[in-house]
Formats: C-alpha cells, structure tokens, sequence
C-alpha cells in the first residue's frame, strides 16, 4: 500500500479509534457497569465517577508509560549488561569503558561548553531584541523575522551554515561569507581592531561577568547571611562560585592566546576544522535558532512589568540603561531563569546540527552524538545506554527543579 | 510609556539601528540559501551569493565558433562572425566592457574595437557580443580564437534546482519522495497525540480523583527526558512487538514523545476555563463525555492550535527519532532531514543542490509558521511563563 494511503487509513483509525474508546468505554460504564438507576442509582453514581478519570487518562498513561517511564529504567538496565556477553550484568563495567575513552570526555567537556554559551547568549540576545522591538512601530515585524529560525529544522540550520563557513581554494571566489569577509583583513589597523581588541573586549567583559554573578551568588557564604539558606543551597553557591572563577580564569587565560596568536592573514580558512573554535560556530546555530523563543518569552514578561514601577524610577531620574538593568530585569528573572532552563535542556539533548555539520570530528563531538556513534555504528549499547544516563545525570537537577515548582504552584 | 515626561528618549535612533542590525544579522543566512538555490552552479561557484543580487562584474574565458565548420569564404579572406555568447551557450543579456585576446592582457580593447593580431588578422567584438574574426585560410582555422572579456551581467535567476530536485535527477538528489514521506510522517503523529492528551488534560484539569497531584508532577517530570534514553529499549520493544522500522513505528514513537508537552500545556490551558461554565453544564444534566466534546474541546481551540504547531514542526524537523525508528536498510522510507544529511555528504560542494533541497525542506515549516505565528507564540506563553 502506498505510505501515504497508510498514513490516511491510520489517520482515520487511530482517531476514531481513540474517540471510540472514550465514548464506549464511557458508555459502558453509565449503562452497564455502574447505570444510574435502580435501587443502587446513588452508589453507582458516585463508583462511576470514581473510575472516569482513569478512561480518561488511560490511553496517555499508557503512552507516557511506555515511551518514557519505561526507557528510563531499561536504559538503566542496559547500561549494566554487556549485549555481547548476552546480557549477562557487568556492574559499573560499562561506565569505566566509558570513562576511559578520550572522546568522551571531549564530549563532555563541549557539552559543558554549549552549556554555558547557548543559554546565555541565547538570552541576552532574546532579552536585548525583546527591549528594542517592543519600542517600535515595526517591532512586530522585526519579532516575526527574528523568530523565524525557530521554524528551521537542525538540520536545514545546518545547510544554511554550512554555506557561510564554506570554504574555496585560495585563487577562487570564496562563496562563504565568513572567508569572504575574512580575506578583508590583512593586518592593518582594521584587522587589529577586528581581530585583537574586540576579542579583547568580549573575554573581558565575559570574565567581568561571570565573575560577579559569582560573587552575587557567593555573597552570602562568606557574609554568613541569613539569606545563605540550608546546606544543599550552600553546596549549590559554592558549585557556581567555582564555576565561575575557573570559567572567569580561563577567559583571562585565552586573552593572552589572543593577544599573541599570529593570524593566517589572506588564506581561506576551513573553519570547521580548527578545533575548540569549530565548537562555537557550531553553537552559533543552535543561538540563532533560540534567540526568537527567549525574546518571544522575555517580551511578554517584559509587557507584563507594572508601569508605575518604571514611571517612579523615571521620576527618581534614572536614565534608560538604570531603568533596564536595576528596575526591569529584576522583575522578570523569574521568567528569564525559566528560558535558561529550557535553552539548557535543548542544549543537552542536541545531536542534530553536530551529526549534520561534522559529525563529532576535529573535537566538536557532543554527549548525543556520541551516544548515537556508540549505538548505531559501533553496536555497543551498553557503553551507548550509559551515556543516555549521563544526559539523564545532567537533566535531572532541571527535572527536579520543574517538579518542585510544579508542586509549589498547585499547593 | 512613551507618553511619559522625559522618557521621550534620545536613545530612539540607537533602538531602530540595533533592531534593524539584529535583523538582518538574523535574516541574512536563511535569504543567502534563498538567493543561491535560484542561481545555477556556475554562479555559486562564480560569487559569492550576495554579489548576485547586483549586477556583478565577471570574467570569462570563451571561444569564437569552429573555424573548420563556421568560417565563410570573402574573397580572398574567410571570416567567422557570430555572438560569443550564443555561441558558447552563455546568458545573453550580459554587456562587454573590456576584451583581449591573452591571458596576460585580458582589457586590451574596450567593446567595438578591432584588435590586430597580426599579418592581416583582425578581431571585432561588440559589447553585445557579436564578433567578426577575419583573417587568411591558415589563419582561419584549427580552434576558434580564445576571447577574454569582462562583462557587466545583471543578476540572474534560475527555478531550474527545483525542478530537478523535485522531478527530475538522479534518486539521491530527487526530493520528491522524502517529502511524500515526511508529510506521512507528520501528519498521525500530529493528530493522533492531541485527541489522546485532550482527554487526560481535561481529567487532569477538572476531574477530582486521588493521585491527581502525583500525575501532573510526574508529566512535568517526564517533559525534561532526553528522548535518547527512549532509543534502545524503544527500538528492541519495537523489533520484539514485530511493528520494526516503518511508519507505525515511528507514528508511535512521536505520539509517545510529543504526550508530555501536549498533556501539559492542554491542562494548562483547561485549568484557566471559567468554572461556572462547567458547573452549570452539570446541573443541567450533561455527562463528563458531553461537557469534554462540546465545551471543553472547542473553548480549548487556541491551546489545541499552538500543540498541533508544535508537534508538526518537531515532527516535520526530526531527525534523531526517523533514524531510529523509521528508516531502515532499503532507504525507501528516508525523510527530508535524512536525506539533506545524505546529501551534505556526497554532494558537500554542490550548493545549487543542497541549497534547493534545504528550502524544500524548510518551506513547508516556514509557511506553518507565518501564517499561525499567532497560536505558536500563545502555547509558548502559555507553557513556560506562568
């Protein structure tokens, strides 16, 4: 039969079959099971009412069941056993193989990498557009244009990128537009300010920052505030102070790097392969991708500030940029934190623009993919089965997060 | 707040200068796929894509006609005229400014003059291309003479990628089949989910039952899973239930992964009806089954909207759960994400192809998007800020 009859007939069955389990079913229960009549009418009512739910939530129950609950503990399982050994169990086994293996660690540490950039750049990229469009005559237009990537597939992001990190033999027109801008400079006073300084800028203002959201959140440690909170909150400041001070580190370690790096001046790159660089022009896409739904999000909170907040604090005389960062953002962190989230989960799950664009090669290789490399080319699902675990590992502080929110909001 | 005394901002101009720098910067890669799927392979390799948009400049290398078929007796001379463009089935329209007959000296003439190439040879090349080469029966003969002009061409459009992607060509460049596949892909594995989750939001949402808390947090729970955890024992589920790789499979796999998120923003949404509605629905007799379908369902259309866009766009975009659950061995059932990966590989280089085979593949999402923009932005208000 053709797939697209098949698609039709299943389109067809599966919905009234879905509409004809809950009317039957429903059916079945007032007038056979439990009818509301009769000397028992009151108790059968009641009983019925006790059941419904359950027809209800039966069939996604069922879905979620199968296709999620149930994965998770048989990858946990997985990730024990050794298919080769028919599946007899190997304990930790698997994990030290794992463990052992350069590329994962170099999965790991880009995965941290894309942890990082995404999600911030990401954000401030969706907060700065959802400030400037909500300002203008034609921010709805501008909003509709810069959302539109989210409508890409990974994979047509790919292409599309590929194209402009193309690269050409050196005596040819170079039709990606990053080597065609890139032979502009020759290193003259443009190419210094280009290629030094602004990089310059960006790791310092980068370390800057990163610093002192570190001292923010470390504040209270060593102020022994009241506001420090209990000893998970405490191990938690202490986790990012580190983290920030090692990324603040290494930011300052790369100025000198760039500072006294030597340029190709005039040679065509081929960008993707010159390592721990290709890992950010492959974030670049996933960034350009999310920015639209982080200023989609960032702009309805940002509507949804009270005006007299901003009128007071105009009157007290701060000046736009006050007005922005100590009245505005303050009152959408809440939401902003809730894009952070949802950009990090992508981010941990992301496979499909390093698979099409280089396939984990010259270090770019991420946790997906080379979950993906260990399952379906080189067979080994239990080495593959205990990096899904390792994704798993770093959601769950995300998924416990929600959870608890959730819980909080219903209470 | 612009009314406001003294906000009347001086920062107005910086605001439309940075708005418009973030949309272009953000416009720019999409329109240069756009731009070089309508160019021919040779413009692509030729320019970059944003040189096409303006009449550019080109350099070319070609020859007159055959002297041994072309050439006509004059006298004592023989001539061979024609249009170097026709010729050498080059685009017509374009204009000669400059000529020459080397390598070396390739602006030697301007258009309309006549070069001497000695002993009595002579060369006339019009701007638009006409040429007249006169010379001596030896002259006159062997390869036509080698012209090296620069033309002014206009820009210049070709559909002619998208008919070989979408009818002709070979099997690894025709998208016609993937795209029938991806459309059979899509279209259960959006429909299917919504009539299933709507039923289990509306229990979640207005039905008082034990265990009613716990469902939710485990559903907000489950929306967080990596769906990579899903692979392995999903596919040895698949293979041992005897569903393998095909369309089922991969129907119920996104049925199954798309549930979280639709169980989750459909109760959001229900949760927010007025209460009285259902009440009084109530009194006056009506069953749960009836105030679901004739209430429930159709105040709940902006919420059913923005999860069927969501799930038609994952769906359509998806490549990790074809892959895996779909596409087997004989290639038959490849969808369009797969076969732009395929095609990246064994046609890194030609852009004419990958170009047109990338818009096909994103045309259909990008029309979904701007014409229920709308929905999409309201379900992803309604599914993260609370």
């Amino acid at each position: 039969m053709h797939p697209a009859l098949q698609g039709l007939l299943t389109i067809i069955i599966g919905v009234s079959a879905c509409i004809g389990y809950f009317y039957f079913s429903n059916q079945f229960l007032d007038k056979i099971l439990l009818p509301a009549k009769g000397p028992k009418a009151g108790r059968n009512i009641t009983r019925a009412n006790q059941i419904r739910p359950w027809l209800f939530l039966f069939p996604a129950m069922l879905a979620l069941g199968v296709y999620l609950a149930y994965p998770v503990l048989e990858t946990l399982r997985l990730s024990l056993t050794d298919r080769d050994a028919g599946g007899a169990f190997v304990g930790l086994d698997n994990y030290r193989q794992m463990f052992g293996e350069s590329k994962f660690w170099e999965a790991l540490r880009n995965n941290l990498l894309w942890l990082i950039v995404v999600p911030a750049a990401s954000t401030a990229f969706g907060l700065l557009a959802a400030q400037v469009t909500d300002r203008i005559a034609w921010g709805n237009v501008a909003k509709s244009l810069i959302f539109m990537p989210m409508a890409i597939s990974f994979v047509g992001a790919s292409v599309i990128f590929k194209l402009i990190y193309d690269t050409r033999a050196a005596d040819t027109a170079q039709i990606g537009i990053m080597n065609a801008v890139w032979l502009q400079f020759e290193g003259g006073l443009g190419s210094f300010l280009f290629l030094r300084i602004l990089p310059l800028l960006i790791l310092l203002s980068f370390a800057g920052i990163v610093g002192y959201a570190g001292f923010i959140i470390g504040r209270p440690l060593w102020n022994g505030a009241y506001r420090a909170g209990g000893g998970a909150m405490k191990v938690g400041r202490a986790v990012v102070v580190l983290a920030a001070v090692w990324l603040a580190v290494l930011a300052l370690r790369n100025v000198i790097d760039v500072m006294t790096m030597s340029f190709p001046y005039g040679e065509p790159q081929t960008w993707l392969t010159i390592p721990f660089f290709n890992s950010f022009l492959l974030m670049v896409v996933l960034i350009w991708i999310q920015t639209g739904f982080a200023m989609v999000i960032l702009s309805a909170a940002l509507r949804g500030i009270p005006e007299e907040t901003i009128e007071a604090a105009i009157i007290d005389g701060a000046n736009p940029f006050q007005v922005f960062f100590s009245i505005k953002v303050p009152q959408i962190i809440g939401t902003i934190v809730v894009v952070w989230t949802t950009i990090t989960l992508i981010v941990l799950k992301v496979f499909d623009i390093v698979f099409a664009m280089t396939n984990g090669q010259w270090e770019t290789q991420v946790l997906a993919n080379y979950m993906f490399d260990k399952l379906f080319r080189a067979s080994d699902w239990g080495v593959g089965s205990a990096s899904a675990i390792m994704i798993m590992v770093l959601v769950t502080p995300i998924l416990i997060w929600n959870v608890h929110n959730a819980r909080k909001e219903m209470a | 707040m612009e009314n406001i005394a003294g906000t009347k901002s001086s920062l107005t101009w910086a605001v439309h200068i940075a708005t418009v720098l973030l949309v272009v910067l953000w416009l720019f890669p999409t329109v240069g796929l756009l731009v070089s799927s309508f160019r021919t392979a040779d413009q692509i390799t030729g320019s970059g894509w944003w040189a096409a948009l303006f009449t550019s400049e080109q350099n070319e290398v070609l020859r007159a006609a055959d002297p041994d078929e072309a050439r006509v007796a004059d006298g004592q001379m023989y001539v061979v005229s024609g249009n170097i463009f026709a010729d050498n089935d080059s685009p017509t329209d374009k204009e000669i400014s400059v000529w020459g007959t080397s390598s070396r000296e390739i602006a030697a003439f301007q258009a309309g003059q006549t070069a001497d190439l000695g002993d009595g040879e002579t060369l006339t090349l019009e701007a638009n291309g006409d040429y007249v080469w006169r010379g001596t029966e030896e002259q006159i003969s062997g390869r036509g003479q080698r012209m090296f002009i620069t033309a002014e061409a206009p820009p210049e459009f070709t559909t002619e990628n998208y008919v070989t992607i979408l009818s002709g060509g070979s099997t690894t460049d025709n998208m016609s089949k993937a795209f029938f596949n991806t459309l059979t892909v899509t279209i259960p594995a959006t429909i299917i989910p919504i009539v299933i989750a709507a039923f289990a939001a509306y229990a979640l949402a207005w039905m008082e039952f034990p265990g009613r808390a716990l469902l939710i947090a485990i559903v907000v729970g489950l929306l967080v899973v990596p769906l990579q955890l899903a692979l392995i024992p999903l596919l040895k589920l698949h293979l041992g239930l005897g569903i393998g790789k095909g369309f089922l499979g991969v129907w119920l796999a996104h049925t199954g992964f798309g549930m979280p998120l639709a169980v989750y923003l459909l109760r959001n949404y229900m949760v927010g009806l007025p209460r009285d509605i259902i009440e009084n629905a109530k009194v006056d007799g009506a069953t749960e089954f009836q105030i679901f379908t004739k209430i429930i369902l159709p105040l709940s259309f902006p919420a059913l909207a923005a999860f069927a866009i969501f799930q038609f766009l994952w769906t359509w975009n998806d490549l990790l759960v074809a892959k895996v659950f779909l596409i087997d061995a004989t290639g038959e059932t490849t969808v369009m994400t797969n076969q732009i990966v395929e095609l990246l590989g064994t046609r890194g280089g030609n852009w004419e192809i990958l170009a047109t085979a990338g818009f096909v593949s994103i045309a259909v999402p990008l029309a979904v998007f701007f014409a229920l923009q709308r929905y999409l932005v309201r379900g992803l208000l309604a599914g993260s800020v609370k």
